[in-house]
C-alpha cells in the first residue's frame, strides 16, 4: 500500500471504523439494563476484600 | 538436591557468561554493566547453593505478615522500593536544580555533570517511583478486584526484581554516559531488551490474575492498568528498535532517521506520559479513592467514556511535541487538535474522582489522605488544562523550549502522579503489614503541607521563569536586531531558579517524612498523639440558645 492510499484510507474508512468501534464500546454500557451492571461493579470493592480485623486506615 | 544444582549451575553459568562478555567488551560502559550482571547471578548462585529460607529472614526482618488471602509479598517490596527510588529521585532532582542555579555544583567531573545527572533524576521518578508504585498497587488491585491469587507467582518476582536489574543498569548507564539520546527512553539496546522481557512477564503475570478471576465483572481500574501495560509495550519495543555496533558494545543506532525518527520519539515519548502518567495511575484513582473516601465511584458510566476516550486520542497527540520543525504541518496540527480534544475527558475523569467525595466533601478536613487525593486530582486537572492549552501552535511558539514546559511537567508529576502514590502507599501500608493504622497521621498532613507548598513554589517559578524568557527570546529592538543576549536571559532566571530548588528542598522533606511515617509503621509503632478529627468542646457553650427577651 502506498503511502497516499494509505493516507486517504486513514481519513476516510479507517476514521469511520475507529469512530463506530468507539461508539459501540461507550454505547454498550448505555444499553438497557446495563444501570445495574455498571452498579454492582462499582461497588463490588467494598464486599469482603480484606480479611478481618485489618481494614482501619 | 539435582534440582538445587542445576539452579544455582545455572546462575553460575550466566555469571560466567557476563564475566566473558565483560573481558570481551567493546568499551568500559558495557565491561561494567557485564561485571554488575556477573556478580549478580555469582550472588543468586552463592544464595542458592547456601540453601537458606533468605525469603522468612528477610519477611522476618521486615516484619512482613504471614501469607494471607493474597499473594501481597511483591507489594510489601514495591512499598519498600518506592518509597527509596523516590527519595533518591527527588534527591537527584533537587541536586540538578541547584546545579542550574549554581553550575559550580557540577564539580567539574563527568558523572556529576548536569547532562548525565538529568536522566537519572526523570528515570528515577518516572520508572523507578512511578514504575514501582504501578507495579505495587496494580497487584494489589487485581488481586483484590478479582479475588484472586497472583497468577504465576515466581514469575511475579521476577517481574519485580527484574525491573530492579533494569533500573540499576539504566542508572550506572547514564552516569556512565551511556545513552539512545531520547528522552525518556536513554537506556542502550540490552538493557531495552532486558526490560522487554520483564515487561512481558508482567502482563502475564496481571492478565493470568485476570483470567483466573472469581469475580464477573473486571473492574474498571483493570481496564487502566491493562491499557498502561499492553501500550507500554508498544511505546516501548517500536521506539526501541535499533542495531547494536557491536554485540558486546553498548552503542545502538536507531532504525530511524531524521524527523520519522522524531516522530516515533514524540509518540513514545507523549504516550509514556499518556499510559504510564496517566492510565496508570488512574488505575490507582479509580481504586483507591473510592476506597478511603469509602464510596463508590461517582459515575461507573463516566469512568468508561474516560477510559475509551483516552484511549482513541492520546494515541494522536505526540506530534505536538514537533511544533514549527521539519514534520509536516498536517502532522503538527493533528497532534494540537487531538491535544485540545483530550481536555474533555481528562476533566470528566477528574470531576469522576472529585464527585466520588459527593456528600462526604468534610473527610478534606479530616482525613490527610484524603486530601492528599483531592490535591492530586486537582492537579491532574490543571496540567491536563495547561497540556492542551500549550500545545496550541501560538502558545506553544512562546512556551516551546522554555522552563514553562517544565513547569507543567512538575505540576503533573509532583501533583498528580506523586501525590496519588503517596496517597496509596498510606493506605495500603498498614492494610499490607496488618497493622491497626499508620503510626501518624499528623506526619501525614506535614507531608501533605510540605508537598503542596513545595510543588506551589515549583510550579510558578517556572512558569514566571518560562513566560519570561520565551518573551526576552522574542524580543527585537526597531532596529531589527534581538533585544537580549541568550545569557541574559540565563541571568534573569537566576532568581526563579533559586526559588524552584528551595521548592524542591520541601517537596523532598515532605517525602523524608514519609518514609519515617511508613518506616515505623511497618516496625509496628503508633504515635501517641492527639487525634486530628477533634470538634471544641465547651461545657459552658453546649446548652440550649436563650430565647430573646421580646
Amino acid at each position: 500500500m502506498s503511502y497516499d492510499a494509505m493516507r486517504h484510507f486513514a481519513d476516510s474508512w479507517g476514521l469511520v471504523f475507529m469512530g463506530l468501534t468507539y461508539l459501540i464500546l461507550i454505547g454498550w454500557h448505555f444499553r438497557p439494563g446495563a444501570r445495574r451492571r455498571s452498579g454492582d461493579a462499582a461497588t463490588m470493592i467494598f464486599t469482603d476484600s480484606e480479611p478481618k480485623g485489618s481494614d482501619h486506615g | 538436591m539435582e534440582q538445587l544444582v542445576i539452579k544455582a549451575g545455572g546462575w553460575f553459568a550466566l555469571a560466567l557468561l557476563a564475566a566473558a562478555a565483560a573481558v570481551m567488551a567493546a568499551d568500559t560502559g558495557f565491561a561494567v554493566h557485564m561485571t554488575i550482571v556477573a556478580a549478580t547471578g555469582l550472588l543468586l548462585a552463592a544464595l542458592t547453593l547456601n540453601r537458606a529460607d533468605y525469603g522468612a529472614i528477610v519477611r522476618g526482618a521486615l516484619r512482613m505478615p504471614d501469607p494471607g488471602r493474597y499473594d501481597d509479598d511483591m507489594v510489601r517490596w514495591g512499598v519498600i522500593a518506592t518509597i527509596f527510588w523516590g527519595l533518591a529521585g527527588f534527591l537527584a532532582g533537587l541536586y540538578i536544580a541547584l546545579q542550574l542555579a549554581f553550575p559550580a555544583l557540577n564539580l567539574g567531573i563527568e558523572y556529576t555533570s548536569f547532562g548525565r545527572l538529568r536522566p537519572l533524576h526523570t528515570s528515577a521518578v518516572i520508572f523507578a517511583f512511578g514504575g514501582n508504585a504501578l507495579i505495587a498497587t496494580s497487584f494489589y488491585v487485581v488481586q483484590r478486584t478479582c479475588r484472586a491469587r497472583l497468577a504465576f507467582p515466581t514469575m511475579a518476582r521476577f517481574v519485580f526484581w527484574g525491573y530492579q536489574m533494569f533500573i540499576v543498569l539504566a542508572a550506572t548507564g547514564y552516569l556512565m554516559g551511556i545513552t539512545e539520546g531520547k528522552e525518556y527512553a536513554e537506556p542502550e539496546w540490552y538493557v531495552d531488551l532486558w526490560l522487554t522481557v520483564v515487561w512481558v512477564c508482567y502482563l502475564l503475570v496481571f492478565g493470568g490474575t485476570i483470567l483466573k478471576r472469581s469475580e464477573p465483572h473486571i473492574y474498571v481500574a483493570n481496564w487502566f492498568y491493562l491499557a498502561f501495560i499492553i501500550t507500554v509495550a508498544m511505546l516501548h519495543i517500536v521506539n526501541n528498535l535499533s542495531m547494536p555496533v557491536s554485540l558486546l558494545g553498548s552503542k545502538s543506532y536507531s532504525a530511524f532517521a531524521g524527523v520519522q525518527d522524531a516522530l516515533t520519539q514524540w509518540w513514545y515519548g507523549h504516550n509514556a506520559v499518556g499510559f504510564f502518567l496517566t492510565a496508570g495511575f488512574l488505575a490507582m484513582m479509580y481504586y483507591f479513592v473510592p476506597k478511603q473516601a469509602e464510596r463508590p465511584v461517582y459515575s461507573y458510566r463516566l469512568s468508561i467514556i474516560h477510559f475509551w476516550s483516552l484511549i482513541f486520542l492520546y494515541i494522536w497527540a505526540g506530534p505536538h511535541h514537533l511544533h514549527y520543525t521539519a514534520l509536516p504541518d498536517w502532522a503538527q496540527t493533528l497532534g494540537m487538535v487531538f491535544s485540545i480534544m483530550l481536555w474533555m475527558p481528562s476533566w470528566g475523569g477528574m470531576i469522576n474522582g472529585l464527585m466520588t467525595l459527593n456528600g462526604a466533601w468534610d473527610k478534606i478536613r479530616t482525613d490527610p489522605i484524603i486530601r492528599m487525593m483531592v490535591m492530586a486530582l486537582a492537579f491532574y486537572g490543571m496540567s491536563t488544562f495547561e497540556g492542551p492549552m500549550m500545545s496550541i501552535k501560538a502558545v506553544n511558539s512562546l512556551s516551546h523550549y522554555t522552563d514553562w514546559t517544565i513547569g507543567h511537567v512538575h505540576s503533573g508529576a509532583l501533583g498528580w502522579n506523586g501525590m496519588i502514590t503517596f496517597a496509596c502507599l498510606y493506605y495500603m501500608t498498614p492494610r499490607l503489614w496488618g497493622r491497626e493504622r499508620l503510626y501518624s497521621l499528623r506526619m501525614v498532613n506535614w507531608h501533605f503541607w510540605l508537598a503542596t507548598v513545595g510543588i506551589v513554589l515549583y510550579a510558578a517559578a517556572m512558569w514566571t521563569a518560562g513566560i519570561m524568557q520565551g518573551l526576552m527570546w522574542r524580543e527585537y529592538g526597531s532596529d531589527g536586531y534581538l533585544v537580549y543576549a541568550f545569557s541574559e536571559v540565563v541571568k534573569a532566571m537566576f532568581p526563579m531558579y533559586v526559588i524552584r530548588a528551595a521548592g524542591g528542598l520541601l517537596y523532598l522533606a515532605g517525602a523524608i517524612i514519609m518514609a519515617v511515617n511508613i518506616g515505623l509503621t511497618i516496625a509496628g509503632r503508633q504515635r501517641d498523639e492527639k487525634p486530628m478529627r477533634d470538634a471544641a468542646f465547651d461545657p459552658a457553650a453546649d446548652r440550649p440558645l436563650q430565647p430573646h427577651a421580646a
